[in-house]
């Protein structure tokens, strides 16, 4: 099992370990709910050093990376971040990952824990076979330890322990810059729907730079935050996560993520599947899930409108926030209509349920 | 962690309170604190027959499902209506206000065989 470089710090917290995409993970420390609570009304910090990095460099960069991904790269301006999907030719995803662009010669992709390996020797593949000069490809994963402070408080517990003007970074736009006098990325993205930044830092000063972040947020609330709030937060926000409501066998287009899939930007792997699913409308829909009997959807419970199954749930929790069962399921189209009323199969009992909008929280 | 000695315990982690015929059951501390938040508790209805070594509820925590199994046979005679509206009692009174069920023992003596609190200490103890 691997670790991060902020192993010991979350033992030393007396954080709950589980395994996690071959990552030994905080699951929690003081509690799922508390953490979640924390990170909606002030602070929390994350440790998610699992993610992986992939740099993408060289002449050829650009041209390469509207081939491998779904969204148009050439938007994407120097010090802005793009979420975008890798597909494969049948428009499965491979993974979903965040893009963020230096400059026109050097990218660097964010990709799912559990997916660095499958992701870079896919990316490596393409890039073989497209016969394209001028890239290169690094997995840089080694290179970086991530942290991420999420909430309400994030910017004035960040402001504290950096010169970088926060106020001029926009959503989804990162830049160079010294927090605790440690060099680093700093990325105003996150997965939690409640704004803050997600920081890039080398992983010997992991450790240090999570302490003083703490310190600093203390007057504001913040806490340490495991794996189990950073599901429920992201659950709340409507926010797929990779191997529940995005697989090999799921199209970003039937996960509800057809904005980050630009048909027209010109050629890229899975394009001819995901025009033709665009143009004959998609067999199954993924939407939220509001139980309106108390109840708990749990991946893999069946959906029914009446005695047909119509779909399956993908992720389920419990909202901390609003209290109820919430979930995400994956259905047949002509059932995906907001508001109708379905069941839920919970064990051997039959549970009423809406088709929410989502986010399900604001 | 506490393990009140007066109680009979579970390879499952449920607890057991005798009193002549009656049992009294719940899950133990270690438990709810492996669970973490109880956010969901599903209870059998009064009159429900159990059976030793099967679910007879559930406990949800914000993450996970767990079944809760009968330590002993009988019929379900009271059960803890305040859970469903407040399941984070598991969390705060696992012996006390947490209790799930009362039953009527089929056989008053089949608590004899469950673990006493040093035997699940010592079982705790292993599955560490």
């Amino acid at each position: 099992m691997q670790t991060t470089p902020l192993n010991q710090v979350h033992k030393d917290l007396g954080a709950r370990m589980v395994e996690f995409g071959g990552w030994e993970m905080p699951v929690q420390y003081a509690g799922v709910i508390e953490e979640h609570l924390a990170v909606r009304q002030a602070a929390g910090l994350f440790d998610v050093s699992h993610m992986g990095e992939v740099e993408v460099t060289g002449e050829g960069a650009l041209e390469f990376l509207q081939c491998l991904t779904t969204n148009d790269v050439s938007r994407l301006v120097d010090g802005q971040v793009q979420y975008s999907a890798l597909c494969y030719p049948e428009g499965g995803v491979v993974d979903d990952v965040t893009l963020y662009r230096s400059n026109a010669g050097h990218f660097m992709f964010c990709v799912n824990a559990a997916n660095t390996d499958k992701d870079f020797a896919w990316m490596q593949k393409v890039l073989a076979e497209s016969g394209m000069d001028g890239v290169t490809l690094t997995n840089v994963s080694d290179n970086y330890a991530q942290i991420a402070l999420q909430g309400p408080k994030a910017d004035e517990i960040l402001a504290e322990l950096t010169s970088v003007p926060l106020q001029d970074l926009s959503y989804y736009h990162f830049c160079e810059g010294e927090v605790a006098d440690v060099p680093m990325l700093i990325s105003r993205t996150g997965y939690t729907g409640s704004g803050g930044f997600e920081l890039y830092l080398p992983p010997e000063s992991a450790a240090a730079v999570w302490l003083r972040l703490m310190e600093a947020g203390q007057a504001y609330g913040l806490v340490p935050v495991g794996l189990g709030a950073r599901d429920t937060l992201r659950l709340e926000k409507g926010y797929a996560l990779y191997g529940h409501e995005l697989t090999s066998e799921i199209s970003p287009l039937e996960a509800g993520l057809g904005w980050i899939v630009k048909l027209n930007k010109g050629k890229f792997i899975g394009r001819a599947a995901l025009a033709s699913q665009k143009s004959s409308g998609v067999l199954r829909r993924w939407v939220g899930l509001k139980m309106l009997e108390r109840g708990i959807p749990r991946e893999g419970y069946p959906l029914y409108s009446g005695d047909k199954q119509i779909g399956i749930v993908t992720s389920g929790t419990m909202s901390p926030s609003l209290k109820v069962g919430i979930g995400l399921a994956l259905v047949e189209t002509a059932y995906a209509v907001l508001d109708a009323e379905v069941e839920v199969g919970v064990r051997n009992r039959r549970l009423k349920a809406s088709l929410a909008r989502t986010p399900f929280v604001d | 962690m506490d393990f009140p000695e007066e109680l009979k315990y579970t390879e499952e982690h449920e607890w057991v309170l005798v009193e002549e015929t009656l049992a009294t059951i719940g899950v133990s501390d270690f438990a709810q604190d492996a669970l973490g938040d109880v956010v969901f508790v599903e209870l059998p209805e009064v009159g429900t027959e159990v059976v030793a070594g099967k679910a007879f509820g559930v406990v949800e925590s914000v993450k996970a499902v767990s079944d809760v199994y009968a330590p002993i046979s009988g019929i379900v005679e009271e059960v803890n209506e305040e859970l469903p509206d407040a399941p984070e009692i598991i969390n705060t009174s696992p012996y006390e206000d947490g209790w799930m069920i009362k039953i009527r023992m089929a056989d008053a003596g089949a608590a004899d065989a469950l673990m006493d609190v040093e035997a699940y200490q010592a079982h705790i103890a292993e599955e560490k």
